[in-house]
């Protein structure tokens, strides 16, 4: 069998006349992930818009093998978490996480993500992604610039290709069934309005960071 | 017209004259005074402002807390002559603050009237639908009231919808979220929508997904430096600058401060940059709402920002939060050397028509483009002014408002330049407005630029002398608006005699904007209803604050 001559690169060169390599099947895969990260296309505040750019030409985050981005979370294995998550939005942020098929990785861009940036004191602020998910890489900057982001991402990229994983280190505000709650002052103020069976996620405030 | 003078000024005597009894007390604001009235005569007094006096636009409503009473200020004016100004102050009591609402008078004050109680805990009697905007329904307390103590724990719900192809209803109709997790809403909007078939027969924005109690951090920072900041990521689409201009006019009038000519040219370059930055993100995230992939005209409007943005680098420092403002006056002069500076950005002014002719070509000379845009999405003039619709979307439907011109400030009544109007009210309209606009703004930086270039060496005065701290008078009260790259943003600030705003409240033009929506899309197709939304150009930083 001759293999058209324009498939042939200085590495098959290298390998000589065995077109065989060995490696660990595990190795292989870790590379193949790291290689061609497919991103969940999603928005939240400023860094977005940063991170379109990233997307964009001039930086083409494309080059690097994580550049495209999926609408549907179904489909991807990168989120970029692009901005402050207040507390409306966690509860959809992370069933989007959940949805979202294993392995996956998380990058929180900007320092909204880190510790609610410039907007920790607010009332309705959570205070960093890591409340909600787990988080590989923070890339800091408020926002961060596209380079920035794309170092980033190259970092988790090797991170994968080696095998590493993160640790979830945090004790993350869980969605939980309103019936499940301890019982508390607030809960029965809200019984009439929420039935036990509604998955709700409740903030405790004065325990964050 | 009731209430104006010969000479075009408002006269305020025959205001409170008209107005008779209903008139308590006069305060003066220093922006224009304003009449206290009685709660329960608030959709009275508003209908004959409205019908005798020619007050058509409620700007904003801002709502607060005193140690003894609660208030709900209506900020009146006019689209013709938006200098004519009237707020109308209305106190109620401590134990049960209420006031009747004035959502039957301005479709407007429907959503502004919700974020009052949301926030601030007023009762608006007589409104259709008092429910929270921007927090969840199950929020306890009003976070900007005095005694709220937000260390309290929240409890958020996720509920789930039922499947609706499972579960239909009786008259074939369907309910299906959009957002808030979606490519077409532009970030964390969530459109709850009921379809019957292919039409949307009713759309509710369900906003508050990006509520970062932008008011409530400008009431714990000092005027002088530390609000500066944020302006900067309320609308982020990189139109900082204005938005800065915003908040620096507003306190520059509150604390009687001069801004040097020299730094009122640099601000309205600056500006203008911002909102050409801003217009290429409107046309490029609209390509992809009408497009639907990241197609050609997405990244040429990419490719154009990047070259904005590396501007406004080199002027200010930073990508898209610039903090090059400052109370009276700007940060720094143009950066060294000038001359290579002020060419780069005659290089970009030289590639602007050029660059608006293959925007024509591709989009609004494109029949698919005009099949998904001419006579779709229609906002009437009539419709629009009911909403307090302003910026593009305004003057997409006609409405001749611009507060560059007609309540003038910077440099930009010594220049030579057009409003944008179009008379087609539809979405193709607005798209016209916008690239219109950028024309217009290359324009005005072209003189800027060449103003800059021949200004004397010695009179460069980037800022007057501005104390180190301010203290605005105890009870100073001010409301005044720019024009944003969205529309009106004003900025409310209550002075309580400290170094800190007691109340700031910040009049958002995308927020009046999309609560226009169902008007639009309610009748039509679902992707009109998309297009409609695109053509809008809501920034959720903006809408939730």
């Amino acid at each position: 069998m001759t293999v058209d001559p324009r498939l042939n690169s200085r590495l098959r060169e290298a390998f000589g006349s065995s077109p065989f390599i060995l490696t660990k099947f595990d190795s292989f895969m870790d590379w193949v992930r790291g290689s061609s990260l497919f991103l969940l296309q999603f928005g939240i505040a400023c860094c977005s818009i940063e991170m379109m750019h990233t997307f964009a030409v001039k930086h083409d985050l494309d080059r690097f093998g994580a550049g495209v981005p999926r609408a549907s979370p179904r489909q991807a294995d990168l989120m970029i978490v692009p901005g402050t998550i207040v507390s409306k939005f966690a509860p959809r942020m992370r069933r989007v996480y959940d949805q979202m098929p294993e392995p996956k990785f998380v990058v929180g861009m900007g320092s909204c993500t880190i510790s609610g940036g410039p907007f920790h004191k607010g009332y309705n602020v959570v205070k960093g992604v890591e409340e909600i998910l787990p988080v590989d890489i923070h890339v800091p900057g408020c926002p961060p610039r596209p380079e920035a982001l794309v170092y980033g991402i190259v970092k988790l990229q090797e991170r994968i290709i080696s095998g590493q994983r993160s640790p979830v280190t945090v004790d993350p505000y869980e969605l939980e069934k309103f019936g499940d709650l301890d019982t508390h002052e607030l809960i029965e103020q809200l019984a009439d309005q929420i039935s036990e069976n509604d998955l709700v996620m409740r903030y405790n405030w004065s325990d964050s960071p | 017209m009731i209430g104006v003078s010969k000479n075009g000024t408002l006269d305020y005597a025959k205001l409170e004259k008209m107005l008779g009894d209903l008139v308590l007390q006069k305060e003066d604001h220093v922006n224009a005074p304003a009449f206290v009235i009685r709660p329960d005569a608030v959709e009275e007094t508003l209908t004959l402002l409205k019908d005798e006096a020619g007050f058509d636009h409620l700007s904003c409503v801002t709502a607060q807390e005193y140690e003894d009473r609660f208030e709900s200020i209506y900020h009146l004016r006019k689209y013709d002559s938006p200098q004519h100004e009237l707020g109308i102050v209305v106190p109620s009591p401590k134990s049960n603050p209420w006031n009747q609402s004035a959502s039957s008078v301005f479709r407007t004050a429907d959503w502004h009237e919700r974020e009052a109680y949301d926030l601030v805990g007023i009762n608006y009697v007589g409104h259709p639908d008092l429910r929270r905007i921007l927090l969840p329904d199950t929020w306890q307390g009003h976070p900007l009231s005095l005694d709220y103590d937000q260390n309290k724990p929240q409890i958020i719900t996720l509920q789930e919808h039922e499947n609706p192809l499972q579960h239909t209803l009786d008259d074939n109709t369907m309910f299906i979220n959009i957002g808030p997790h979606h490519p077409a809403t532009h970030g964390v909007l969530h459109l709850k929508t009921v379809l019957d078939g292919e039409h949307v027969v009713a759309v509710d924005p369900d906003i508050g997904y990006l509520h970062r109690c932008e008011e409530q951090m400008a009431q714990g920072l000092n005027y002088r430096y530390q609000i500066m900041p944020y302006p900067d990521r309320w609308d982020y689409a990189s139109a900082g600058l204005l938005n800065e201009w915003a908040y620096a006019r507003a306190a520059e009038d509150l604390g009687n401060l001069e801004v040097p000519e020299y730094a009122e040219i640099l601000r309205t370059m600056g500006a203008e940059l911002c909102r050409i930055c801003a217009h290429f993100l409107a046309v490029g995230t609209f390509a992809l709402d009408i497009y639907g992939d990241f197609t050609a005209i997405f990244m040429y409007a990419m490719r154009d920002r990047e070259i904005v943005q590396s501007i406004l680098e080199d002027l200010t420092g930073q990508r898209m939060m610039f903090n090059y403002f400052r109370l009276g006056g700007v940060v720094w002069d143009l950066p060294e050397p000038r001359n290579e500076f002020l060419s780069k950005i005659q290089t970009f002014l030289d590639a602007v028509p050029a660059g608006i002719q293959e925007y024509s070509d591709l989009m609004t000379s494109n029949e698919i483009f005009q099949l998904r845009c001419v006579d779709i999405g229609i906002l009437s003039p009539d419709v629009a002014r009911q909403y307090g619709v302003t910026g593009p979307v305004a003057r997409g439907s006609g409405i001749d408002y611009d507060l560059r011109r007609d309540d003038p400030y910077g440099y930009y009544s010594n220049l030579d330049w057009d409003v944008v109007t179009e008379d087609g009210c539809d979405i193709y309209s607005r798209f016209l407005v916008r690239l219109g606009e950028v024309e217009q703004s290359a324009k005005i930086i072209q003189q800027c630029v060449s103003l800059l270039e021949s200004w004397p060496e010695d009179d460069r005065i980037i800022q007057s002398n501005v104390p180190r701290t301010i203290k605005p008078p105890a009870d100073a009260e001010i409301y005044r608006a720019v024009e944003a790259a969205k529309g009106e943003l004003g900025i409310y600030i209550r002075s309580d005699g400290t170094q800190q705003p007691a109340r700031f409240k910040i009049r958002s033009p995308c927020f009046s904007n999309l609560s226009t929506l169902s008007e639009m899309a309610e009748g039509g197709l679902v992707p009109d209803l998309i297009a409609a939304l695109g053509s809008l150009d809501i920034v959720l930083g903006e809408v939730d604050r």
